[in-house]
């Protein structure tokens, strides 16, 4: 039951806490220094986005808003960015942050269902973060990305029934057999926010976890690189290259000129919850 | 069954309770969550449902409690202290049980230190710690003159009192009375208090948009009706065992069983309104949860628990002419006060137990990811013992703390046995004060 409070040892982190509090205006650093603590700065960024979003999702003073454009009339189901997901963030079994649901579809020329490959949105007006009773969960200022706070998590799973979208997962402590036997398996951490935790019993067991985009391969400047291999490891590995990913406040990144040029949808539009993933049908 | 064997009943399942409930928390504390059946797909079980189930006997003893103390009403005197004694209890039972539920128990505490007032969660916590704050204030100013006349009393209760006591020595009359004013006072507050956090417990449900099942309103309001039944029935059955039980508190027994039939009435009609208006509207994703409550594998819930043995059956009896006899009427209280369970279970499972997308539950393969939720044993047995903490310690309670006034010195030679625990005799020292 202990918290397991850990220190991040990766050098370059302290260097994004820096970066992050000449970023942040003055009532982000306030906060950051005052409530937030350690390990929230480890998630990299700022406390509870308190920030009001314009109507319609507009830019915010966010630097970067990033989303997914995913098309899934590409997608043939292979399940690789759930592999993908699970080599990269080391996620046990029942914790999935990406998965792909199959759905037959009446009314069309074939039998072939439709694949829908399902992270988190990251919404504009996530409701998971405002039912948190702890702030453990937030939205970060600098790139819209929800993130949680392993320490903070009290694991009430309040956010799961919030989240309209299946997107959050509790960590049972259950493992795969090669971890639960203690192998060399066991010590490979998870690269998870930078934090680096491995399967101990401590946090993230007991907690409720989610889809970060892999926000660990950022720069300390929060941005990703194709090119360099540092993008969200689901849309790194599809092979129909039906996930796209970028940035929204970027008009000529792809995934805005997909959402201008084409006519994507978000799933239950009428909530009001603002998804930054978008479908092509 | 006189109150004797009633009593007797009670302390035996007290202790057996405790006992099975004790591996459920070994199993709890030593691995965490591995052994609970629930998931990510229906994320809350049994242990919320009870938590709420508690919370809600809590919040209708106290209510019921405030028309003594606020209302004046004196039918329901008798029961009046330990109706607000049953308030403590529960709230402490709700407690442990929403504890055990969290993912890290220790880290309950943060929920005060870095409240999210955006969260009705978080209201519900820093309401609720109120609430349990004026319940004990109010219960110590109920009991204080009682404390301090029996403050020489022999053994384990004159200790006790001495303790409970907290060195307030002052048996006068002009005590008794600040003490009732101080009552009143805490009382009325206790009211909106009581109102606005089990509302709040239903908000915490209605708020969320992603559950169709439970956005209502209606919410809130059922939430408080359910309370007011339950624990009103509970307190049926607690006027027929303690305090002399059903053949003093006869009474207290019958007009109890006619307000529980009134507030039950009026939940079913607010439950039927909700249930005809998402039903006509025919929302696929409103009457999901709906569906799954009348037809869903777990039908006989609905339809066998909480209909049949909460609500029709006990409407019967408390309706015919059974609602003269204490006996039936207590029956009729008991079957309420199980059958709200079901109506608790029914609230939090269904509403979750419907995928929020399609397909999500076979998306892949594990255990965890199912909408067919059954509590697992370890479950259960952390509940039962939970309950059976709350018998033994409302017994011992009962037994310890001053009874009502007159309580015994009308009790006509129940001397059959002294299975009860209760040395009437010794009771009858405490209390010649009066």
């Amino acid at each position: 039951m202990s918290d397991g409070t850990r220190t991040v040892p990766s050098p370059p982190l302290s260097r994004r806490e820096l970066v992050e509090r000449l970023f942040g205006l003055g009532a982000t650093a306030l906060a950051t220094a005052l409530g937030a603590g350690a390990s929230v700065a480890s998630l990299a960024a700022a406390p509870p986005a308190r920030a009001a979003v314009p109507e319609g999702g507009l830019p915010t003073k966010r630097q970067f808003r990033y989303g997914m454009v995913i098309d899934t009339r590409r997608c043939v189901g292979c399940r690789a960015c759930v592999v993908a997901c699970k080599a990269e963030n080391k996620t046990p079994p029942g914790v999935s942050y990406t998965v792909v649901v199959e759905e037959a579809v009446g009314n069309r020329f074939d039998d072939k269902p439709i694949f829908m490959t399902k992270p988190c949105f990251h919404c504009e007006n996530p409701p998971c973060v405002d039912v948190c009773p702890v702030s453990a969960t937030f939205k970060r200022e600098r790139d819209g990305i929800v993130v949680i706070d392993y320490d903070r998590c009290i694991g009430c799973r309040y956010c799961i029934t919030g989240c309209p979208y299946g997107a959050r997962y509790f960590d049972f402590g259950e493992n795969y057999a090669p971890v639960a036997a203690g192998t060399a398996y066991a010590q490979v951490p998870s690269p998870e926010y930078g934090q680096f935790r491995t399967r101990t019993g401590a946090s993230p067991v007991g907690n409720v976890r989610k889809c970060t985009f892999c926000l660990h391969l950022q720069d300390a400047e929060g941005r990703y690189d194709k090119r360099a291999g540092r993008w969200p490891a689901c849309a790194k590995t599809c092979t129909g290259h039906a996930i796209f990913f970028g940035d929204f406040n970027d008009p000529e990144s792809e995934v805005s000129r997909l959402v201008r040029e084409r006519q994507p949808i978000r799933l239950k539009e009428e909530l009001g919850t603002e998804p930054n993933v978008h479908y092509l049908l | 069954m006189n109150p004797t064997g009633l009593k007797r009943l009670f302390w035996i399942s007290g202790v057996v309770l405790l006992g099975v409930g004790l591996v459920g928390w070994y199993d709890r504390l030593a691995h965490g969550h591995l052994n609970a059946n629930y998931g990510s797909v229906v994320p809350w079980g049994l242990w919320v449902a009870a938590y709420i189930y508690f919370i809600g006997l809590s919040a209708g003893s106290f209510l019921i409690s405030s028309l003594v103390y606020v209302f004046n009403m004196k039918r329901f005197e008798r029961i009046g202290r330990l109706a607000v004694f049953t308030a403590v209890v529960t709230l402490f039972l709700a407690l442990l049980s929403i504890w055990v539920d969290l993912g890290h128990m220790g880290r309950a505490w943060k929920v005060i230190v870095y409240a999210n007032f955006k969260s009705p969660m978080a209201w519900m916590i820093w309401l609720y710690s109120a609430y349990l704050l004026l319940l004990v204030v109010e219960l110590w100013f109920l009991l204080r003159a009682d404390l301090v006349a029996g403050l020489g009393a022999p053994g384990l209760k004159g200790a006790a009192y001495r303790m409970l006591s907290l060195g307030s020595r002052d048996g006068s009359e002009g005590a008794a009375t600040r003490d009732r004013r101080v009552v009143r006072i805490l009382a009325t507050i206790g009211v909106p208090v009581a109102i606005m956090f089990h509302g709040g417990v239903g908000a915490l449900f209605g708020v969320v948009a992603a559950r169709p099942h439970w956005h209502s309103g209606m919410f809130p309001i059922l939430f408080l009706l359910s309370a007011l039944v339950s624990g009103g029935a509970l307190l049926t059955v607690i006027a027929a065992i303690f305090q002399d039980g059903w053949r003093q508190n006869r009474d207290t027994v019958l007009a109890l069983g006619q307000m529980v039939l009134g507030l039950l009435l009026l939940d079913i009609l607010f439950q039927i309104s909700e249930m005809l208006v998402a039903t006509y509207g025919g929302v696929p994703g409103h009457i999901a949860g709906l569906k799954l409550v009348i037809g869903g594998p777990f039908w006989w819930v609905f339809w066998g628990w909480q209909l049949a043995l909460g609500t029709l059956i006990p409407v019967l009896l408390l309706a015919g002419p059974t609602r003269k006899d204490p006996r039936w009427v207590t029956l009729a209280g008991l079957l309420i006060a199980v059958g709200f369970l079901g109506v608790r279970l029914n609230i939090v499972i269904p509403g979750l137990a419907a995928e929020e997308i399609r397909g999500l539950s076979r998306a892949f393969a594990s255990a965890r990811m199912t909408t067919h939720y059954v509590p697992s044993l370890s479950e259960w047995l952390v509940t039962l013992g939970v309950v059976g903490l709350g018998l033994l310690l409302f017994g011992f309670g009962e037994f310890l703390l001053p009874k009502e006034p007159g309580a015994s010195r009308t009790a006509s030679g129940s001397g059959d046995g002294h299975g009860g625990a209760m040395p009437l005799a010794a009771e009858e020292a405490s209390h010649v004060r009066a």
